[in-house]
């Protein structure tokens, strides 16, 4: 076991993963000598060599179109795109032609590629370097959305992300890439795509999240001093609606909490989810605590945009005095 | 003959006043009346420490990120001084010198950076787009802008600068497309720094010259010194007047280098050599520059004191003003979502909450007090 960052547990998975597998490559801009912008991949060049972590040229379309192509024959590219808001020219390939890919040949074809870029506000970066995402692709049929929301978390469901047979989009939350360690195992393991994480067991409310936003949610629920259920839903797509249902039915409320705009977000399909299958044991509305529907704004006002433990909290009140 | 060749070109390098400081005269005589010359100098001794301070506020926990732009002087302020007021320019990030020659307060491009979009809201008389982050996206802008100049018959132009890692991006080759076959009075100026943050040019390009790229869409293109301002005025001139009289854009690609790291956010020395850095830095555009000034006795020691405590007061009035700007009001960022707010962004923008009960305060009155 070592004590690692988020970050460390990546790069700890993908040389694991890297030495397991030849089949598995990195490709992406400054992810070679520099270590990628974050230094996630530090040192997997010096590694494994440049044939095995590739600069490209810079072209966000370039990288996932050819990661397609890798990945249908028989490759496990593993492509970064350097900031989540830089992903608009890799729209196109990932969602007109990654997530389509297995279907529309009936699965003569297979696109096994796992895209990781940083997501998310906070840490007073520039323009575009701050966007939540995620809504937008877990909607795109044939994607698989991930997002971990701590070192251990990381490591293992990046892991089964590599070797996912489908598209998989894994959004690493920036804010927390260092913001704390945890005891990671030396080994490789695995943490399956499509299960969330009971983070505290609680009796009254049942707080839904994911990405950097867990750590609000539980900064959030100390200070109410409640007993909260808080589930990290650690996959986007295809949603643990099983964790979900089983622990409203318990509590009789939800709240759910996260950076992206409200409108269409994941919120809204969860709150759909707990009234399909809950109804009758819901206590009060279904709250969702959520980014506003604003373009996020440059780093001065971030964190009035942010949904933070203070607005959290409010919820959680409300919802309590229902 | 069942083979023959059907094109053949070459690329043109320009270059009038070398790091050596020496002036070509042949090329370079009358280009630029010493007036201005001086003028443009006092103008890069003013950006230069413009950079220089801004990089310490960034050090100093007072700004976000900022890229550099020392040792690019010359590219954006000759192009900006060789174009119209009314023309447009469409930058990058890199081009404080030629927005600022352009017209722009200079306090713009550190509200920018520190993180307050006033940095954007550039003002109606000044003909640019704000700083682009996106990297290769503002050229297909620029396109669009000189297409509506065209479209209402107007001579303005437009003049685009990015980098020679944006020109690897696809909106790059759509942009030069358009222009070439639309007939678009566009100027796509390449500014060739060696480095796309950690990748050098050769991986975006492993022809010889960025700038034969405009070949293959029917433009005219060439290849300068771009810390060589004369050379930049030159060919930008002829661009200009190419694109005005006969609707055809250019493709410059200007060789220069960023003598910097990439932005505050990067350490340059984990993938370039000193080495290659310490030749640039001869090459510096304003060292040959005041040189060329000095032996033409344009230029002493004094006027260069004097200019340095010009650029100290001008930029520490310029800080002044970003740093002293009132706090940016928080529904600012919803107003000016839309010309008109839709009902739920004003609720949202009046609760500052997005929750479901406590949006509507109605809703959280009743049934709280009922409890
Ligand atoms: C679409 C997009 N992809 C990636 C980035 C991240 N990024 C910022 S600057 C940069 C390198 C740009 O290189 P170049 O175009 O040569 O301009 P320079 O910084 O050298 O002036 C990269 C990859 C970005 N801002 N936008
Ligand atoms: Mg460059």
């Amino acid at each position: 076991m070592a004590n690692l960052t988020l970050v460390q547990a990546i790069n700890l998975a993908l040389i694991q993963e890297m030495e397991d597998d030849d089949r598995v490559i990195l490709l992406g801009q400054d992810i070679g000598i520099n270590g990628g912008v974050f230094r996630v991949t530090e040192g997997l060049f010096q590694r494994f060599g440049a044939d095995r972590v590739v600069d490209t040229p810079l072209a966000e379309s370039g990288i996932i179109g050819t990661s397609i192509g890798l990945a249908m024959a028989g490759l496990r590219p593993v492509p970064e795109i350097q900031f989540e808001g830089f992903l608009g020219p890799a729209y196109d390939q990932l969602c007109s032609h990654a997530a389509r890919m297995r279907v529309r040949t009936r699965g003569a074809f297979t696109v096994p590629l796992t895209l990781r870029v940083p997501c998310g506000g906070g840490i007073h970066a520039p323009e575009l370097h701050s966007d939540s995402p995620e809504a937008i692709y877990a909607h795109q049929p044939g994607l698989k959305v991930v997002m971990p929301a701590s070192p251990y978390d990381a490591k293992g469901l990046l892991i089964s992300a590599i070797r996912d047979p489908d598209p998989v989009i894994f959004f690493e939350p920036k804010r927390i890439y260092r913001a704390f360690r945890e005891e990671v195992p030396e080994d490789e393991y695995t943490i399956p795509l499509g299960k969330a994480r009971i983070v505290t067991e609680g009796e009254e409310i049942t707080m839904i999240s994911w990405g950097a936003s867990v750590i609000e949610c539980m900064n959030a629920i100390e200070a109410s001093g409640r007993s909260i259920e808080l589930v990290d839903l650690r996959t986007i797509y295809p949603i643990d609606t099983e964790t979900i249902v089983n622990s409203v039915k318990k509590t009789g409320r939800a709240v759910i909490v996260h950076e992206a705009p409200k409108t269409g977000g994941l919120g809204a399909e969860i709150a759909s989810r707990i009234m399909e299958h809950c109804f009758l044991y819901l206590e009060a509305p279904i709250q969702r605590v959520a980014g506003f529907d604003t373009i996020m704004p440059y780093y001065k006002l971030e964190h009035e945009y942010l949904p933070d433990a203070t607005r959290i909290g409010k919820a959680i009140e409300e919802i309590t005095a229902y | 003959m069942p083979v023959k060749t059907v094109f053949k070109t070459s690329i043109e390098h320009i270059s009038i006043l070398d790091e050596n400081g020496k002036f070509d005269e042949k090329l370079g005589k009358g280009l630029i009346p010493d007036k201005d010359l001086v003028k443009l100098y006092e103008h890069m001794v003013t950006c230069r420490h413009f950079d220089e301070v801004a990089f310490k506020l960034q050090r100093s926990g007072r700004m976000g990120t900022y890229p550099e732009n020392r040792g690019q002087e010359a590219t954006s302020l000759g192009a900006a001084y060789a174009l119209r007021k009314t023309d447009w320019l469409v930058p990058c990030y890199r081009e404080n010198a030629g927005l600022y020659w352009h017209g722009l307060p200079m306090e713009f491009v550190l509200l920018h950076w520190m993180g307050d979009e006033r940095g954007n809201q550039i003002p109606d008389d000044v003909k640019m787009t704000p700083l682009a982050i996106p990297i290769g996206t503002q050229m297909l802008h620029a396109t669009g802008l000189a297409w509506a100049a065209k479209y209402r018959g107007e001579d303005t132009i437009a003049c685009t600068f990015f980098g020679d890692g944006a020109s690897s991006e696809g909106d790059f080759h759509e942009a030069a497309n358009f222009a070439a076959n639309l007939d678009i009075p566009v100027i796509f100026f390449c500014q060739n720094n060696g480095w796309a943050i950690s990748v050098p040019t050769k991986t975006q390009c492993s022809a010889p010259t960025l700038a034969q790229r405009g070949i293959a869409f029917g433009m005219d293109c060439i290849q300068i010194d771009g810390n060589d301002i004369f050379a930049v005025v030159k060919v930008v001139r002829e661009a200009a007047e190419r694109a005005r009289k006969h609707k055809r854009p250019t493709f410059i690609e200007a060789l220069t280098y960023r003598l910097g790291d990439h932005t505050t956010a990067d350490d340059s020395r984990r993938y370039r050599d000193e080495a290659e850095v310490e030749v640039w830095i001869q090459r510096d555009p304003m060292i040959r520059l005041r040189k060329y000034m000095t032996d033409r006795k344009l230029w002493d020691d004094q006027k260069q004191k004097v200019a340095e405590e010009n650029a100290k007061r001008e930029v520490s009035a310029t800080v002044k003003r970003a740093e002293e700007i009132a706090d940016p009001e928080i529904k600012g960022f919803f107003d000016a979502m839309y010309a008109e707010l839709p009902e739920e962004l004003k609720r949202q923008r009046d609760t500052m909450r997005t929750s479901s009960i406590g949006q509507d305060p109605n809703q959280i009155e009743s049934p709280l007090h009922a409890h």
